[in-house]
C-alpha cells in the first residue's frame, strides 16, 4: 500500500469525485454511494464506512468537495454526536442499524440529557429506567430537547439505581422516539420562539440490546457525547450554506438544511449581531454621539479580541501544541460580547428599543437581539460553570466542595418539582 | 503567523525570560527605581552585548539583528513581566523606530550601530506639557540657521530623557500647524542650551523628564517638514510594543494573584477555594488573554505591512490599558490588606499599569482614534 500523504489523499478523493459526483442523483442515493466509497466519513474506521484517515487530513477532503461543490453526508444536529457515541461505545448491532442512516440523513436524533431538575448538574438526572421482564421501562421528563418533535431516536441518560452514588446509578439508552410512551411538547422561550421541546416518558420502552454498554456506564458514555458536542460546535457552522443550484441533490439538501436549521434561526441574534452595530450607528446618526462611539469601540475591541483568541486556540491545536488557557475562554468571551452588544444596540436604537416585531428596527431583528442574548450565557454550560472550569482546570484553584457524590443518590437533596 | 509563535520565537522568549528572572528580580527593581538614573549599567551591558536585545529590529546593514516587530514585542512583553528598569523602551522602541522610519541611509549608518550595540542610549522627545499624543500638540519650533537648526520649546513626559545620549526631537517650522511643517531632529544629551529635569514619577520604574530647549543646535533627521508620516508609524509601533509590555505585566500580576489566593488561608480554607475568588480569577484570565490576542495580532500585522496598522495599534493599546489596570486593581483586592502595603510587590505593577494606561494615549483616546480610522 502506498503511504498516505496530503498529495495522495487529495489525488484519490479528487479522482473518485470526478468519476462519481452526479448532482442529478437523489440526496440519499448519492450519499449511499459516498458512504460505500469511504469518502463520506473518511476519519471513521474502514469497517464502518470510513478510511481510517487522520483527523488532520479531513480539511483536504473537505476542500476537494468544496472545490466542485459536491454534497457531503448529513452532518447537522445531534446525529453526529450519536454517531461518535455509537462508534466509541456501541455494539455491532448498533453500528449496523444506525450509522448508515445517520450519514444519509434519513434518521434524525435528539439528546435526552437535561431535565427540569438537572441543568448544569446533568448527572443528577432523575428520569427512571426500570427493568421489567425483557424490557427497560422509562418514566420521567427531559427538557431543552432540540428536534425531539421530529426525531427518530434519542440518546437517553436515565437513572437505574438510586442506592448508588449519583454518577454510578445511570445508564445510557438508544430510545425509539416513535412509540406511545413518548410525548413531545414544544417549549416556548422568552424571545417567543419554540426551538426546543419537553419530552415526557410514560412507560416508554427500550429493548435490552439498546442499552449502551452496561447498566452503570451511563455517565461515562454521556461524557463522550458531551465532549463531541463541545468539539463540534465550531464545525457545525461550516455546513449551513444551502446551495441555490437547480440540480436535484442541491434542492434536496437545501430542504434538509432548512429543516435542520429552523431551531437555530435566532442564534445569530443570540450572539449579539456585532456585525450590525456600525451600520446601525450610521443610519440612526448615533455615530455622532461621543459616548455611543466609545461604547461601540469597546464592543468592537472585545469582539475582535475574542475572535483572535479563538484563532490562537485553533492555531495551537493545528500545530499540535499543548492547549494554552486561550482554549478554555471562548464560551465565556462570547457571553460577554453578546451582553455588550445588546447594550450597544439598545444605546443606538434609543426609544425604538421598546418596540418589537414589524414596528421595531430592521423588522424585528434588533428587538430579537435584545431578548435573545441572555441565552448565550446559559446554554451549553452557564458562565458560572465555565468560570469554575477555568479556575479549577486552567488555574489549578481548589475544586468546589461537593456533598452529593459520596452517598447514595436517594439521600442527595433534590429539587422539589412543581406539580 | 498572527495566531501562533514559531518554535524559534518560543525559544527566544524563554531565553529572555530566564535572563530577566535572573537580572531583574523585584529586589533589583526596588533598588533601581529609587535611583535617578533608573537602570543598572551592568545589566544593560549584558542585555545589549550578551543577548543583543538592543539590536533586535535594526536591519543587519545598520549593525542590527534584522528581526521584526514580533520579536521586539516578545522582548518588551517579557520586560513588562519582569518590570525591568532600563531605557529599553525609550531607546530601542521609540527612538530607534523613529530613526528607522525617518532617517536617511547615512543618518541610520551614523546613529544605529551604536544604538544597536547599546553604547548609545537614545530617547524620543515628542510630547509637550499639554500632554497631547497627536502631532497637533507639538509647539516646539525649529528655526533654520545655515545647515543646522535651532530648537526652542519645552518637551515633557520624555521617557528616559534625562539620561539619553542622543535625543530625537519632534519640532515644527515656525508658523506651521497640526501635521504640517513637522520635522525630526537629533540633539546630543549634553547639548548647550538643553536643560533636563528628571520628573518625579508615580511609577518609579518609568523615568520621565522635562527637556527645555533654549536655542539648542540640532541636526535635521530625514526630510524637512515630512515627519508627520514617520511619526505616526513610530507611535503605532510604540503603541503595539507598549500593549505587549502591558500584557506581560498583566499576566504576571494575574499569576501572583492566583498564587497568593492558593496560599492564603482564612476561615480554615485557602481563599482560592471561595467561588467569588475563582470567578474573579477566571474573569481576570479572560481579560489578559483577550488583550494578549490583540497585542500579538497587531505585532504580527506590523511585520506584514498591514495597512490597517493604525487601527490595530489603537485597538491593542486600548485593550491592554483596560486589561492591565483591571488586573492590577483585582490583584490588590485579592491580596487584601497586604496588597495595599509598600512591602508587597503588587503596587510596583499597579503603578506601571497606571502610567502605561496614560502613556502614548489613554484608552478613550485610542477608542476614538479607532472609530475615526474605521470611519464610523
Amino acid at each position: 500500500m502506498t503511504e498516505m500523504t496530503v498529495e495522495t489523499v487529495r489525488a484519490e478523493v479528487r479522482a473518485w469525485l470526478k468519476q462519481n459526483w452526479d448532482p442529478n442523483l437523489g440526496l440519499v442515493e448519492w450519499r449511499n454511494k459516498l458512504i460505500e466509497s469511504g469518502w463520506g466519513a473518511p476519519h471513521w474506521p474502514k469497517v464502518w464506512y470510513g478510511r481510517d484517515l487522520p483527523d488532520g487530513m479531513l480539511p483536504i477532503v473537505e476542500e476537494e468537495f468544496e472545490r466542485i461543490s459536491a454534497v457531503g453526508v448529513a452532518k447537522m444536529g445531534i446525529r453526529t454526536l450519536a454517531a461518535a457515541t455509537i462508534l466509541a461505545h456501541g455494539t455491532d448491532l448498533h453500528k449496523q442499524k444506525f450509522l448508515r442512516r445517520i450519514l444519509t440523513g434519513e434518521d434524525t436524533w435528539c439528546q435526552l440529557f437535561s431535565e427540569p431538575g438537572s441543568g448544569s448538574d446533568l448527572a443528577g438526572a432523575m428520569t427512571k429506567a426500570e427493568r421489567r421482564g425483557n424490557r427497560w421501562v422509562i418514566n420521567g421528563q427531559k427538557v431543552w430537547t432540540t428536534s425531539a418533535h421530529r426525531a427518530d431516536y434519542g440518546l437517553l441518560l436515565a437513572r437505574t439505581n438510586v442506592d448508588l452514588p449519583k454518577h454510578k446509578g445511570l445508564a445510557y439508552f438508544i430510545l425509539d422516539m416513535r412509540q406511545p410512551g413518548v410525548e413531545v411538547v414544544p417549549l416556548r422561550q422568552m424571545n417567543g420562539h419554540a426551538s426546543f421541546n419537553q419530552v415526557f416518558f410514560t412507560d416508554a420502552e427500550v429493548a435490552p440490546e439498546f442499552l449502551v454498554e452496561d447498566d452503570g456506564d451511563g455517565w461515562k458514555i454521556a461524557t463522550t457525547t458531551l465532549m463531541h458536542e463541545r468539539r463540534g460546535a465550531d464545525a457545525m457552522r461550516r455546513y449551513i450554506k444551502p446551495s441555490e443550484r437547480p440540480e436535484r441533490v442541491y434542492r434536496e439538501e437545501a430542504r434538509e438544511i432548512a429543516i435542520d436549521l429552523e431551531p437555530y434561526k435566532w442564534y445569530p441574534q443570540r450572539a449579539g449581531r456585532v456585525d450590525l452595530v456600525i451600520a446601525r450607528a450610521k443610519e440612526t446618526g448615533r455615530n455622532r454621539d461621543p459616548v455611543v462611539r466609545q461604547e461601540i469601540a469597546k464592543l468592537m475591541i472585545m469582539a475582535r479580541c475574542s475572535e483572535w483568541t479563538a484563532r490562537r486556540a485553533r492555531a495551537a491545536h493545528q500545530y499540535g501544541r499543548p492547549q494554552g488557557p486561550e482554549g478554555s475562554l471562548g464560551k465565556l468571551a462570547s457571553s460577554y460580547v453578546a451582553r455588550a452588544a445588546n447594550q450597544v444596540h439598545t444605546l443606538i436604537s434609543g426609544a425604538d428599543a421598546m418596540l418589537t416585531g414589524k414596528n421595531s428596527p430592521m423588522n424585528g431583528v434588533i428587538a430579537e437581539i435584545l431578548v435573545s442574548t441572555p441565552a448565550i450565557s446559559i446554554a451549553g454550560g452557564t458562565d458560572e460553570i465555565q468560570k469554575n472550569i477555568i479556575a479549577e482546570r486552567v488555574l489549578k484553584m481548589p475544586k468546589e466542595p461537593r456533598f452529593d457524590t459520596d452517598r447514595p443518590f436517594r439521600d442527595v437533596p433534590k429539587n422539589v418539582l412543581p406539580k | 503567523m498572527r495566531f501562533s509563535f514559531t518554535d524559534e520565537q518560543q525559544e527566544f522568549r524563554s531565553v529572555v525570560r530566564r535572563f530577566l528572572e535572573n537580572k531583574s528580580p523585584t529586589t533589583a527593581v526596588r533598588r533601581l527605581m529609587e535611583t535617578d538614573v533608573g537602570y543598572d549599567p551592568e545589566v544593560w551591558r549584558s542585555l545589549t552585548e550578551d543577548l543583543g536585545l538592543t539590536a533586535i529590529h535594526i536591519p543587519e546593514i545598520y549593525g542590527g539583528q534584522g528581526f521584526g516587530i514580533s520579536e521586539l514585542a516578545i522582548t518588551v512583553e517579557e520586560m513588562g513581566r519582569a518590570l525591568l528598569c532600563a531605557p529599553y523602551f525609550a531607546s530601542t522602541v521609540l527612538a530607534t523606530t523613529a530613526i528607522l522610519k525617518a532617517g536617511t541611509d547615512a543618518q541610520k549608518q551614523a546613529l544605529l550601530p551604536d544604538i544597536a550595540a547599546g553604547k548609545t542610549i537614545a530617547a524620543l522627545a515628542f510630547t509637550e506639557e499639554n500632554g497631547r499624543w497627536d502631532a497637533g500638540g507639538v509647539a516646539t519650533t525649529a528655526t533654520p540657521v545655515g545647515e543646522k537648526y535651532r530648537l526652542d520649546g519645552i518637551k515633557s513626559f520624555v521617557l528616559d530623557g534625562h539620561t539619553a545620549d542622543v535625543i530625537v526631537v519632534v519640532a515644527r517650522r515656525p508658523g506651521s500647524t497640526e501635521a504640517n511643517g513637522l520635522s525630526f531632529f537629533t540633539v546630543r544629551g549634553n547639548a548647550a542650551g538643553l536643560e533636563r529635569c528628571n520628573l518625579a514619577t508615580m511609577d518609579q520604574t518609568r523615568k520621565l523628564a522635562r527637556l527645555t530647549f533654549s536655542g539648542v543646535e540640532a541636526q535635521l533627521l530625514g526630510e524637512e517638514g515630512a515627519a508627520a508620516g514617520p511619526l505616526e508609524v513610530t507611535l503605532d509601533v510604540a503603541a503595539i510594543c507598549l500593549a505587549n509590555e502591558m500584557v506581560g505585566g498583566a499576566a504576571r500580576l494575574h499569576e501572583s494573584a492566583v498564587a497568593f489566593a492558593n496560599m492564603r488561608v482564612q476561615f480554615g480554607r485557602p481563599i482560592a477555594s471561595f467561588q467569588s475568588l475563582k470567578h474573579k480569577a477566571a474573569d481576570m484570565l479572560l481579560d489578559v488573554e483577550l488583550a494578549k490576542s490583540a497585542a500579538y495580532y497587531a505585532a504580527a500585522a506590523a511585520d506584514e505591512g498591514d495597512e490597517d496598522l493604525p487601527a490595530l495599534a489603537s485597538l491593542a493599546k486600548a485593550a491592554a490599558s483596560e486589561a492591565y489596570m483591571q488586573t492590577a486593581i483585582h490583584t490588590v483586592q485579592i491580596h487584601g490588606g497586604i496588597g495595599f502595603t509598600w512591602d508587597n510587590d503588587t503596587h510596583l505593577w499597579f503603578k506601571r499599569a497606571k502610567s502605561s494606561e496614560v502613556f502614548l494615549g489613554g484608552s478613550a483616546y485610542h477608542r476614538e482614534r479607532l472609530m475615526q480610522i474605521w470611519q464610523v
